[in-house]
């Protein structure tokens, strides 16, 4: 089967997508489509290559073989066309602890392109939506995590990507704040942002669209949490995840 | 362009927030300029002597305090054996031993010839050898003044003599501090340019930041543009620093124009950033790049011509220092600071940082991979 140019209504189409590194198959072909502005769950147990696979995704690693479209691009070929659709965040926290949150909105807003217009109104825009007028012109440094990981979600929708790819966003924060980060996820899912996301809290694979469990390289199942649970004949997404993956060989990596 | 407005942006305030390199930039040139010229001199003084005499006459006398009337010499042993005298060497008492044979004053005035005998340690090779001329040229004067006294002066000399006379161009006192000060300010411009230019992106990369910019439609170039500018303009500031303490300690003002001399060293920081960039893009952590950085520092600054002239080295370390960028710069300052030397002179040295700069940064741009 042939990969169509361009599929407008699908944000991600891979098909047989790998990743090894020497003899380690770390991503082992995975086919998975995503709608457009669909919140899309992608679990696995530590080490089952979630991340390999998101950083095949972003354009930050180049597969091993297989097909994939991000936006409309193909991974190999348009890595920097991809890079301006969409946005990412990572497991580790990444913005400039050494600049302020106003100064890291502007820098990064500045790379994508955004005119000054934009930054000002953005700037103003995203921090009044995280209610944090008083940090604006405080090092990043100095804040709490939950805000940092907000802050760090915010800017990466700050171009209105077309997808915006999230590694784990609310690991080590507490559920107050998860649910905060939650309602703005859907706020940009609402704005037609399609949302790619890592996690370890089932009661968050319940807020998705559909989900998808990777178990030791491989997408094992792949559903709308109803239609999982009922086929696992599992009362609740905890159920469905032990399922799959206490069959696991691997367990860190 | 606007992409490279922001990297800087962010640069600067990242520097400046940093209090560690906000303080080097003042101390370092300060210290450095102030302690290594003072320090770093090639006039060796307090060589310690040891002298066995065996004839303990008026003429001994003279000699041993003509000795230590130089400045040069200490006398820590006076003995009567040479025996005695080598055990201080062994005990690293003395530098030098000076024998004087027994009927030392009977034969130099009677047999108009006489031998004394130099015993040098070698362990420390700058101290002995010059130890050893210094000494010489004290008895040779000392010889030539009792030949006046004593011989009767013939019509002609019977030995034909040439006098020698020196001028030491440039560094008229021949001032060590003046010799030392152009080139430590190359050396100044070296380790801030390449150490801090080897850290940065490596940070980049324990913190994770590089990542977020990765996945930026960032263009690779303007990246490394965005490091080099703002690490170019804070080593131009610190070559600023280090001439006007030099002007203000040493009273050294460039001979040669200002803008030859800048046009150098602004080429040169171009090559040893774009060298510091490279090391960082091969590097994952600050000690792997720390490491790297100072194994190439030294071999930079002991095989650039700054403490040993390149021209005293064997032919194959002469190839090697063609490859050390320093070299050039350390030779170019010399010339424009001291001798006055004019853009045609150090031309040669331009064109040769330029192929540095162009290759090292290339290479840096080449090797920066935002997909792996």
């Amino acid at each position: 089967m042939k990969i169509q140019t361009v599929d407008r209504e699908l944000s991600i189409k891979t098909e047989k997508l790998s990743k090894r590194f020497g003899q380690f198959t770390a991503v082992n072909e995975i086919t998975f489509d995503v709608h457009k502005g669909e919140i899309f769950g992608f679990l696995g147990a530590n080490g089952a290559g979630k991340t390999t696979a998101m950083r095949m995704l972003c354009g930050l690693s180049t597969p091993t073989s297989g097909k994939a479209q991000i936006a409309g691009f193909d991974v190999y070929k348009h890595t920097e066309d991809i890079k301006r659709n969409i946005g990412y965040m990572s497991q580790k926290f990444s913005l400039y602890e050494d600049l302020t949150v106003l100064e890291n909105i502007r820098f990064f807003g500045g790379i994508y392109g955004l005119s000054n217009q934009q930054l000002k109104t953005k700037s103003e825009q995203l921090i009044t939506q995280l209610g944090i007028q008083q940090e604006a012109k405080k090092l990043v440094s100095s804040l709490p995590l939950g805000w940092k990981q907000k802050l760090s979600f915010s800017v990466a929708v700050l171009h209105e990507p077309e997808i915006v790819f999230l590694d784990e966003p609310t690991g080590g924060v507490d559920p107050v704040t998860r649910r905060q980060f939650w309602n703005l996820i859907y706020e940009a899912s609402d704005r037609g942002i399609t949302i790619f996301v890592t996690t370890h809290y089932m009661d968050e694979a319940e807020y998705c669209n559909r989900i998808s469990i990777m178990v030791d390289g491989k997408i094992e199942a792949l559903d709308t949490p109803a239609n999982l649970k009922q086929r696992f004949n599992a009362s609740s997404m905890d159920d469905v995840f032990y399922q799959l993956a206490r069959g696991a060989q691997r367990t860190e990596g | 362009m606007r992409t490279i407005k922001f990297l800087l942006q962010k640069e600067f305030r990242q520097i400046l927030r940093n209090k560690t390199i906000r303080g080097m930039i003042f101390i370092m040139p300060v210290i450095q300029l102030i302690i290594i010229p003072l320090a770093a001199d090639y006039e060796v003084k307090n060589i310690n002597i040891s002298v066995a005499d065996h004839d303990h006459s008026s003429y001994t006398q003279k000699l041993i305090s003509r000795i230590t009337a130089s400045g040069y010499f200490r006398l820590t042993g006076y003995t009567a054996s040479f025996k005695e005298a080598f055990q201080q060497i062994e005990q690293d008492e003395a530098d030098l031993i000076l024998e004087i044979p027994a009927g030392f004053e009977k034969d130099l005035i009677r047999g108009n010839e006489q031998k004394l005998f130099i015993a040098i340690n070698a362990i420390n090779g700058v101290k002995a050898s010059l130890g050893g001329a210094y000494l010489s040229t004290i008895i040779r004067n000392y010889n030539d003044e009792i030949r006046v006294a004593l011989i009767q002066p013939s019509r002609y000399n019977n030995v034909p003599t040439i006098e020698i006379a020196s001028a030491n161009w440039f560094n008229p006192e021949m001032n060590y501090h003046v010799f030392m000060v152009p080139g430590i300010l190359a050396i100044l411009v070296t380790m801030v340019g390449g150490f801090l230019s080897a850290l940065n992106i490596v940070k980049e990369k324990e913190s994770g930041t590089i990542e977020q910019i990765n996945v930026t439609p960032i263009r690779k170039h303007h990246f490394i543009i965005g490091k080099l500018i703002p690490f170019w303009i804070l080593g131009n500031l610190i070559f600023t620093i280090g001439l006007v303490i030099a002007w203000l300690i040493y009273g050294i003002i460039p001979q040669g124009n200002l803008a030859v001399l800048y046009t150098c060293t602004s080429v040169y920081l171009l090559a040893i950033l774009g060298f510091g960039l490279l090391i960082s893009t091969f590097c994952d952590t600050q000690q792997q790049a720390m490491l790297i950085m100072f194994f190439f520092m030294m071999i930079f600054i002991l095989m650039g011509g700054l403490y040993t002239t390149i021209d005293s080295m064997p032919a194959w370390a002469k190839v090697v220092s063609q490859f050390n960028p320093a070299s050039y710069l350390i030779e170019a300052a010399r010339m424009v600071i001291l001798k006055g030397s004019r853009l045609r002179d150090v031309l040669p040295h331009i064109i040769k940082l330029s192929m540095f700069a162009i290759a090292l940064n290339g290479w840096a741009i080449y090797n920066y991979k935002k997909t792996s």
